[in-house]
């Protein structure tokens, strides 16, 4: 293993072109067009060679504002000191403000040439014609299906052309005190609906009342996803026209989360962020959350466990989502820029392993192998990784979601609604909402 | 040029974007008339509840807000006008909250008042008070928060303003009503607050077009919880049109909130004008 690491350390100083020599297809199929079409010259043709061209500063946007931050801007770092004639401009935006900044900047000509947007977003983007196919990229860097998870690889594709190359894979995992599972006598943690209610009572014994805060708003809705998903079900048409978290399996889930607050295990009303404050603090003994939290929680020097989410469901589900590099339609009208972008995403690509100190998971399955994460502490959640649900590549679905099965889940949390009545008004008007987006998206 | 520029233009712009199903992002914003509006007036569209929900939140928010914002800063200003030791430092405290940006300042009280972690209900549970109140995510908790925190936040600046007309009010007048013989309500009631017409009027339509545009708070507050309750009209504007990039109807609800906004003001500036009317005969 050990081995392995430094061979490949080795060969990507020299530049990844060395690792794909073997592979120089001339992709040449420039012809993809998306719904924008026109200023598309310049992508396709990647043969793979490094950018030899005129020195040029390429523009990075990202969204690392959290612990994930100076890992990647070590990257860039070690990115422009392998490379005399490309430097990188890093642009961090917090996520929430970078899906309403990229669109707008790069309509007006001032986005960024490369960047990192979560895969669930690369459908809206390339239907907003921001970003470009990366085909002839993907296949230079003989990236292929095999050394991904099907799961995160189908997503990235819309309309039978690929636009985004997978960095890592993020998931919901389950945070516990292992101070307080001591005093509580809990030995292992809970795998599924039975130990984890287990364990909650014999915390309660314990003297924690409250070992399991329930939140109604962020990360609720992924909690609610990755119970969907246990359950059986399919939270949106595959292909776009309509929202269908409101079935058997959408009520399970539902009903589930708003069990825990009528036991007693959360208390009512958790504020936002409330429950994770108050995990740091001790104060709340179990609590699921991103493996992103990671870094933070190291940080804080606070004692924590993690392990997969239990199954609550029938199956072993979770949701996810994962970072994807993207070049925009900006860089594509110069084939200078688009080259050495692609060089720029090719070469981070081939250091996912050394993402993993971001708290994320390697997408890529021989990344995974290697001693950076498997040293990691979210190595635990790496064998999960085929029961990891991302959404469907739908444009404009984010939005309808914030809109809509967000707000259905903070109502059933709270215990406003039933959850059959808060889930099935919000997904006919997702449904609604969902098919005007067909229309204006142009299907 | 400065007026068609910054003014005429942005108004024009905006009713001719309320015709479209204008995405800034797409190429295509095909005209589609007055759909945008019928969308928000009709009842049963998508659109139609998530709107007028924000513009009761708007709504209420206002009619807490206003009279609370006209009346505490007039008696803040009127103790600060009398003399008295350490006048200048209160002076400054009441008006320190408002130089804090609405970011600190709903951060601050996002905290503070957080139902199971924060100070508010520590202290309250200190004293014996009832300890669990959500007052971010409940009713009517999350609106007493709103109202509380930006009347907090703001009352420094209608204050200064009332003392500046406090201070304009002449000594004759005080003088004047003390010798005919007047009390200290009458004073107060006779002469200091027609004094203050002027400016409790401009007062009162600042703070009323402040509050119809309120979004911070609720933004980073409560983020609009319990479920869509407390997202305010401008907040559904820019989630519409900013995040989910459909100016087209984030434009047409903008024009509904102005109307709105334009007839209230006409309804202020009447009241006034028949009070100053009936004083004056």
């Amino acid at each position: 293993m050990r081995h392995r690491t430094l061979t490949s350390a080795a060969l990507s100083r020299r530049g990844f072109i060395t690792v794909t020599a073997g592979g120089l297809l001339v992709a040449g199929c420039g012809g993809g067009q998306g719904p924008g079409g026109g200023s598309e010259e310049g992508v396709g043709g990647f043969t793979g060679e490094a950018y030899d061209g005129p020195a040029l500063t390429l523009a990075y946007w990202n969204g690392f504002t959290g612990g994930d931050g100076p890992s990647m801007q070590a990257l860039v770092k070690s990115f422009v000191s392998e490379h005399d004639n490309i430097d990188v401009e890093n642009n961090t935006v917090e996520w929430l403000d970078f899906y309403q900044r990229l669109p707008a900047a790069a309509q007006a000509g001032k986005g960024p040439d490369v960047g990192v947007m979560h895969l669930d977003q690369l459908a809206t983007n390339a239907a907003r014609s921001v970003i470009v196919p990366l085909d002839d990229l993907a296949e230079a860097l003989e990236l292929s299906e095999d050394d991904f998870a099907e799961s995160v690889w189908g997503p990235g594709i819309y309309q039978d052309e690929r636009y985004g190359i997978p960095l890592d894979v993020h998931t919901l995992a389950m945070y516990y005190n292992p101070d307080h599972f001591e005093r509580a006598g809990i030995s292992e943690p809970p795998t599924d609906a039975a130990s984890l209610d287990e364990a909650c009572r014999a915390l309660q014994a314990a003297g924690f009342d409250t070992p399991m805060w329930m939140p109604n708003l962020w990360p609720a809705h992924l909690m609610f996803l990755s119970l969907l998903w246990q359950f059986g079900g399919e939270p949106y048409a595959e292909d776009g026209s309509s929202a269908t978290y409101d079935d058997e399996a959408g009520v399970q889930a539902l009903t589930w989360m708003r069990e825990q607050v009528d036991k007693g295990y959360s208390p009512e009303n958790v504020d936002i962020d409330a429950q994770y404050v108050a995990f740091k603090n001790g104060q709340n003994s179990i609590t699921w959350d991103g493996i992103w939290q990671i870094l933070d929680l190291e940080d804080s020097g606070a004692r924590y466990g993690i392990a997969p989410i239990p199954v609550i469901g029938d199956e072993q589900a979770a949701w996810a989502n994962s970072h994807n590099f993207f070049m925009t339609s900006q860089a594509a009208e110069d084939e200078d820029r688009a080259n050495a972008a692609k060089t720029f995403i090719g070469w981070m690509s081939d250091q996912s392993a050394a993402w993993a100190d971001a708290g994320m998971i390697p997408a890529r399955n021989s990344e995974r192998e290697k001693a950076q994460f498997t040293d990691s502490p979210q190595a635990s959640l790496g064998d999960q990784i085929d029961a990891l649900h991302f959404l469907p590549p739908v444009p404009g679905l984010g939005d309808v979601q914030v809109q809509t099965l967000e707000v259905g889940v903070s109502e059933g949390v709270l215990g406003r609604r039933s959850p059959e009545e808060a889930l099935s008004n919000q997904a006919s008007d997702a449904t609604e909402l969902m098919e005007q987006n067909l229309e204006r998206f142009g299907g | 040029m400065l007026f068609g520029g910054f003014v005429l233009l942005p108004i024009v712009l905006g009713l001719w974007i309320s015709l479209h199903h204008w995405d800034y992002t797409l190429p295509r914003r095909p005209f589609v008339g007055l759909d945008n509006y019928r969308n928000l007036l009709e009842p049963g569209s998508v659109a139609f509840e998530p709107f007028w929900n924000a513009m009761e939140a708007t709504g209420i928010f206002t009619l807490f807000s206003v009279p609370l914002l006209i009346v505490v800063p007039l008696v803040v200003a009127m103790v600060m006008n009398e003399k008295f030791p350490g006048r200048n430092f209160f002076r400054a405290v009441y008006f320190a909250p408002y130089v804090l940006g609405v970011a600190v300042v709903g951060v601050m009280w996002r905290f503070l008042l957080d139902r199971n972690i924060g100070a508010v209900n520590s202290y309250l549970g200190a004293l014996g008070l009832p300890d669990a109140v959500a007052w971010l995510s409940s009713l009517p908790a999350a609106w007493v928060a709103l109202v509380g925190v930006t009347v907090w936040w703001t009352l420094g600046f209608n204050a200064v303003i009332y003392l500046a007309g406090l201070q304009d009010i002449p000594t004759e007048l005080y003088d004047a009503a003390r010798i005919d013989g007047a009390g200290r309500w009458s004073i107060i009631w006779n002469v200091t607050l027609p004094g203050l017409r002027p400016v409790t009027m401009f007062v009162t339509i600042v703070t009323l077009i402040a509050s119809a545009n309120m979004f911070g708070q609720s933004f980073i507050m409560t983020d609009g919880a319990p479920a869509q309750q407390t997202r305010t009209a401008i907040f559904y504007i820019a989630e519409t049109g900013l995040q989910n990039f459909q100016m087209g109807q984030a434009a047409a609800a903008s024009w509904i909130l102005t109307a709105a906004l334009m007839l209230l003001s006409l309804v202020v500036f009447g009241v006034f004008r028949a009070r100053g009317a009936m004083d004056v005969s």
